[in-house]
């Protein structure tokens, strides 16, 4: 395999007595859906947080682009190509689909400190998030207010903003959660295909869709992970059947 | 360019501004015209706090300070213009000024220097400790004021005669509120622009949702370290005009009281509406000489119309008349 995009080895972060990360390495690879599962309150959304930036781990290296970036902040992360996708928030509510995705391309040009062209009528800002919008199939809403998106909608449109960023990498943290049948399918299907543009680490508890695209499976049970391997691997893994696929289904 | 509804009522409201000075001319009423011109510069004071408040959602409670300090500019400057004395002599030679524009330009530079700090340190703050920090800064500054004898401390400092503009009387009350009115004109343009612009986009989705805005590559401190600023800038531009206006400077100019009415302001014509702080402070220079010639506790009824915009029509008189803010 070739080097990877993302690397995280030895990481740990305490919580007082609790042990939300503990000893966690795992590599994302280019052209890799890696999946990240685990049961609730398994540290995964505290892994998450460490790895953009937003959480400072206790110990251990997070290597992005083969560079470490312990000591960026979320800001500078973002800037070297870490798309992250949200699970309950939007980038800006009251700002239509489309300008949430034009303050994304507004981002990647580089600085914010214009303070005279109006950002709507800016063919370099609203060609390339009207693309994006597109790619996700949300160009029809284009003019909808963030907030006014369904919960399915808005998870779109936060993959239309990492799109939009040019990002090296996608962290997306449940990007099916609140989808419809219909909406989880057609969102797998265009996962499948951004793997290719760029790799994927997934924090997902559908397991039909993370069964259908990951390329490995990392488990992650108190904080640790407890096995790592293809899908196969993990399905017959008697350790992540006792902590996890037996009592969640 | 298509104007909506919004737009209808923002040049009802200029045009409104604009005719009282004039109806008072033609009524022989020369009062009318100072309190247009009161109107025209609380209104320009409160467009620079709406581009920190309205746009950025920094509630800072201490933008008298930026109001004071272009007002003792105005002040310092004038009196030392007036006794022909200089205001430094070491390292450099630094003469008092009564040209209105050499004054404006002072008034807007000190502002931003001092907002510079001010916000740097504040901004680290947000929400309940912001408006406390930028409180104590103010306070700081009128403390300073009261203490300081060589400018008037708590007696406040008198403008003798009011400043000038090249080529025009501004002794005549008219044209001093057509110099208002014209630099409020160009604030609500600057307002207009910026709110539109990247810097604007940037900086209203950082009010939105900071962590998220970070997530994408943007640094919300510096955006609006830049829009605090600017917003200081304009109220001391403010400050600088109210001086001239009144001919007299004082602490109150710097006091809470002071910060607390330019939020009041923005609160009643509506927060983040271009003509919000226009709207708002025509509102209140009405209630204030209205309701101030009748009962002295007029306050009171502030305070009421206050609670009244709060509970019933959030988006102040802008939004009440306008609807709610539609953005594209």
């Amino acid at each position: 395999m070739n080097e990877p995009i993302l690397e995280i080895s030895g990481l740990s972060k305490n919580f007082g007595a609790l042990r939300a990360t503990d000893n966690v390495s795992l590599d994302l690879g280019p052209g890799e859906i890696h999946a990240l599962i685990g049961p609730n309150g398994a540290g995964k959304s505290t892994l998450i947080h460490q790895i953009a930036g937003t959480l400072k781990p206790d110990d251990g290296v997070i290597r992005f682009l083969g560079r470490e970036v312990n000591e960026a902040g979320p800001v500078a992360r973002a800037r070297m190509g870490l798309g992250r996708s949200f699970q309950v928030s939007s980038l800006a509510p009251e700002f239509s689909a489309l300008r949430n995705v034009m303050l994304a391309v507004q981002s990647r040009q580089g600085s914010s400190f214009r303070f005279f062209k109006p950002v709507m009528r800016d063919r370099s800002l609203l060609d390339p998030a009207m693309a994006a919008l597109d790619r996700v199939g949300l160009a029809a809403r284009a003019d909808v207010p963030a907030a006014e998106l369904s919960h399915g909608e808005r998870r779109q449109l936060e993959i239309a903003i990492a799109l939009a960023l040019g990002s090296k990498a996608f962290l997306l943290d449940e990007p099916m959660a609140g989808m419809g049948p219909d909406g989880s399918k057609s969102l797998t299907a265009f996962l499948s295909a951004l793997r290719d543009e760029a790799p994927i680490l997934l924090v997902e508890h559908d397991m039909d869709a993370v069964f259908a695209l990951a390329d490995r499976i990392s488990v992650l049970v108190y904080g640790r992970i407890i096995a790592s391997g293809s899908v196969d691997d993990i399905r017959n893994d008697p350790a992540v059947r006792e902590a996890y696929l037996g009592n969640a289904e | 360019m298509e104007i909506g509804r919004e737009g209808v009522i923002n040049i009802v409201v200029a045009v409104a501004l604009l005719a009282i000075p004039f109806a008072a001319v033609v009524l022989d009423e020369t009062f009318y015209i100072t309190l247009a011109t009161r109107m025209a510069i609380l209104a320009l004071a409160a467009v620079g706090l709406n581009f920190a408040l309205g746009l950025g959602g920094l509630v800072s409670f201490g933008h008298a300070a930026f109001f004071g300090l272009g007002g003792y500019a105005a002040g310092i400057l004038a009196t030392h213009a007036f006794n022909a004395e200089p205001l430094l002599l070491w390292p450099i030679e630094i003469l008092g000024s009564n040209s209105m524009p050499v004054i404006w330009l002072t008034a807007i530079a000190i502002s931003a220097l001092v907002a510079l700090p001010i916000g740097a340190i504040s901004l680290r703050t947000t929400g309940v400790y912001f408006i406390m920090i930028t409180l104590a800064f103010a306070q700081m500054i009128y403390y300073f004021a009261i203490s300081w004898p060589a400018y008037g401390g708590e007696d406040g400092l008198s403008i003798y005669v009011r400043n000038g503009f090249p080529g025009v009387n501004t002794l005549n009350p008219l044209t001093f509120f057509l110099i208002c009115y014209t630099l409020l004109i160009v604030a609500l343009f600057l307002f207009a622009v910026f709110k539109d612009s990247r810097f604007g986009a940037a900086l209203q989705a950082a009010r939105q949702n900071e962590t998220r805005v970070a997530a994408v590559g943007i640094a919300p401190y510096r955006i609006r370290l830049a829009a605090f600023v600017i917003s200081a800038a304009i109220a001391g531009l403010a400050g600088a005009l109210f001086a001239d206006l009144n001919r007299f400077v004082s602490p109150s100019m710097l006091s809470w009281q002071m910060s607390g009415e330019l939020i009041i302001l923005i609160i009643l014509g509506g927060t983040g509406r271009l003509f919000g702080p226009v709207a708002g402070a025509m509102i209140f220079v009405l209630v204030e000489y209205f309701l101030g010639g009748i009962t002295e506790r007029w306050q009171f009824f502030l305070g009421l119309t206050l609670l009244v915009v709060v509970l019933f029509a959030r988006g102040g008189f802008i939004g009440l008349v306008a609807g709610r803010t539609r953005h594209e």
